[in-house]
């Protein structure tokens, strides 16, 4: 169990406070299954890509003051005059967007092979959770700048809850703190983006702890039979989230260095005014989805429900879809609505950035009832309907043929053992 | 057997009137945290403002600053009168007279903030777009506002918003 360490202090310690066995069991020999891709990168970066988040948080927190009047000048002071402040400034505001493509990939990965199915539910909702408080923080975040995106965003956003009946005018009053988004609203958006991020590194250890308890699900998503399916993660799954990681830092450093204002939006720049609103206001790239779903309603609160909603559906995936068989790879007219869903998707992104008139509203409501249709309806109904292809008997099997003297081992899902 | 159960009955009527005072407790220690982020005292002491209209010409609109809120003036042609009071009120989501938004017909005085999501419409530069009737537009989801401001298509519920004033002088307002 303990395992041994050559030097005799961290023996000493790890004897009264085992935290080296700790990381040596769950970092080096935690089994993972052997046949993980490039997909299981996206977890260790979302990872990676929060402590990005803080250390440059924390460094800005350090030159930004959150204050109407002074908090637009200081962003400006934070790019022109503090030493090296435009490069964490532009690390903090690509890495917002590095931080929910990663994510993005991670979710739609977990839905083609079937991540959320049992025993992995509630890490599975835990992800969303993380989801959540991620839109939280970075709406709180890309008010700070105050410039006029910030500004009738901000509004905007806050004024989703006076769509809640009878007392939902009282609620967006007691989130500004006033009668509009003002300076108490901006000084409490700066606390709770401060805060926020810590809350969000505990929903991750949670999130971990139910990770390792059954280990990672696979391509091929059949359980893990026998030892013979696993791998130590050290160094096998370290060196390839470490060379995902270089790939990762390629894009990530192209954007921040030769294109750092091409995620953002040019108005940002104008320092906000509360008696004009821009011609059109369009949350951050990653907001847009949810933000065409909202305009697609021609009902105010009917818009903020399926808003909501569309988060909601995530949630109850894993009883909304029944079948058996974990990975898309066997489950062929799954594989097909899997890459609409995803399509409708992209679509939904595009028109939540178009503005919301003519035939852009029209599809932005073909788009959000075909979203809604593949949760409720299509992946409910396949569980029953569909005839998947026969499974591999175990993960060794498609590799070495006829892993049948490994399979049979244990036929429930293997827990890891501490 | 007797004793026990009343004993047992005793012993859950403390613990049910312990945790009721522990709950009203820790409620009444919440409350002054939630609270704190209501409207502070500076900030509800309420500022009322005063617009003079004679700077204003028929067919012109001006914009003021109350209470952090654009509010719209605008003195309207006799046309647009027309056009507000002619509509039937079965035609309108929330139906309200011309009349009974107006104290003096040419000079409507608006909170000029959609009652959607809270964006100003567009209307008050005569440049602008003022949307299918002639009023307002909003451009954050496509609300028309008609020449009453009305509310007459679009994802808002309600008119704009018509704030408390009086006339304190025959060219003078006091908003608020
Ligand atoms: C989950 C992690 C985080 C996310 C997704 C996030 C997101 C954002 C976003 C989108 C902005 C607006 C950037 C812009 O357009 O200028 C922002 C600004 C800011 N954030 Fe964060 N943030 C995170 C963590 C933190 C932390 C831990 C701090 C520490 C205090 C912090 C401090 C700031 C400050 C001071 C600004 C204003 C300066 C600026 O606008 O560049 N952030 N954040
Ligand atoms: S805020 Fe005016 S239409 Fe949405």
């Amino acid at each position: 169990m303990a395992a041994k360490f050559d030097n005799a202090i961290v023996r000493w310690i790890d004897h009264r406070l085992p935290i080296f066995s700790f990381m040596h069991h769950e970092l080096h020999e935690y089994p993972t299954p052997k046949n993980l891709s490039y997909w299981w990168n996206f977890g260790s970066l979302a990872g990676i890509a929060l402590v990005i988040m803080i250390v440059t948080g924390i460094t800005l927190a350090m030159h930004y003051t959150p204050h109407v009047d002074y908090a637009f000048d200081s962003v400006e002071r934070i790019m022109r005059d503090v030493n090296y402040g435009w490069l964490i400034r532009y690390l903090h505001t690509n890495g917002g967007s590095f931080f929910f493509i990663v994510v993005y990939i991670h979710i739609f990965r977990g839905m083609y092979y079937g991540s959320y199915k049992a025993p992995r539910e509630l890490l599975w909702m835990l992800g969303v959770v993380i989801l959540l408080l991620m839109m939280a923080t970075a709406f709180m975040g890309y008010v700070l700048p105050w410039g006029q995106m910030s500004f009738w965003g901000a509004t905007v956003i806050t004024n989703l809850f006076s769509a809640i009946p009878v007392v939902g005018q009282s609620i967006v009053t007691w989130l500004w703190g006033g009668f509009s988004v003002d300076n108490a609203t901006l000084n409490r958006f700066y606390s709770l983006h401060y805060l926020l991020p810590f809350v969000i590194v505990g929903v991750v250890i949670l999130h971990m702890v139910a990770l390792h308890r059954f280990g990672s699900n696979n391509p091929l998503g059949v359980d893990v039979k026998s030892a013979k399916d696993q791998i130590p993660f050290h160094p096998y799954y370290t060196i390839k989230d470490a060379f995902g990681l270089g790939v990762f830092l390629i894009f990530f450093s192209a954007f921040v260095f030769f294109a750092p204002n091409y995620l953002g939006h040019p108005d940002n720049y104008i320092q906000a005014n509360p008696l004009v609103t821009p011609a059109h206001i369009v949350p951050e790239w990653y907001f847009l989805p949810f933000y065409a779903v909202l305009r697609a309603v021609p009902d105010k609160l009917g818009g903020v429900l399926l808003m909501f909603g569309s988060i909601a559906v995530l949630f109850i995936l894993p009883w909304l879809d029944r079948s058996p068989v974990r990975s898309g790879q066997f489950r062929p007219i799954f594989k097909i609505f899997f890459w609409i869903i995803v399509l409708d998707s992209v679509l939904l992104t595009y028109l939540g950035g178009k503005p919301a008139e003519g035939g852009y509203v029209i599809a932005a409501r073909f788009a959000t009832a075909y979203y809604f249709m593949h949760f409720l309806i299509i992946l409910p109904a396949l569980s029953i309907f569909e005839t998947p292809k026969p499974l591999p008997k175990s993960i060794s099997e498609p590799v070495i043929g006829g892993g049948g003297g490994f399979a049979g081992a244990t036929a429930a899902p293997k827990e890891n053992v501490r | 057997m007797a004793e026990t159960q009343q004993g047992e009955t005793r012993r859950d009527f403390l613990y049910i009137a312990t945790a009721a005072v522990g709950a009203v407790g820790a409620g009444s220690a919440i409350w002054p945290l939630i609270d704190q982020m209501n409207p502070a005292a500076d900030v509800l002491a309420l500022s009322s403002i005063e617009f003079d209209l004679s700077t204003v010409e028929p067919g012109m609109a001006v914009t003021v600053k109350w209470r952090g809120k654009p509010v719209f003036v605008r003195y309207r042609t006799p046309e647009e009168i027309t056009s507000a009071e002619a509509v039937p009120l079965d035609e309108l989501p929330d139906p309200q007279t011309d009349a009974s938004r107006v104290q003096e017909a040419k000079y409507l005085i608006l909170v000029g903030v959609c009652t959607h999501l809270g964006c100003v419409p567009l209307g008050q530069k005569a440049s602008d777009p003022r949307g299918d009737y002639g009023g307002w537009f909003c451009p954050c989801h496509g609300s028309h506002y008609d020449t009453s401001g009305r509310i007459r298509k679009g994802p808002a519920p309600l008119n704009l918003f018509v704030p408390a004033y009086e006339f304190v002088s025959d060219t003078t307002v006091r908003i608020g």
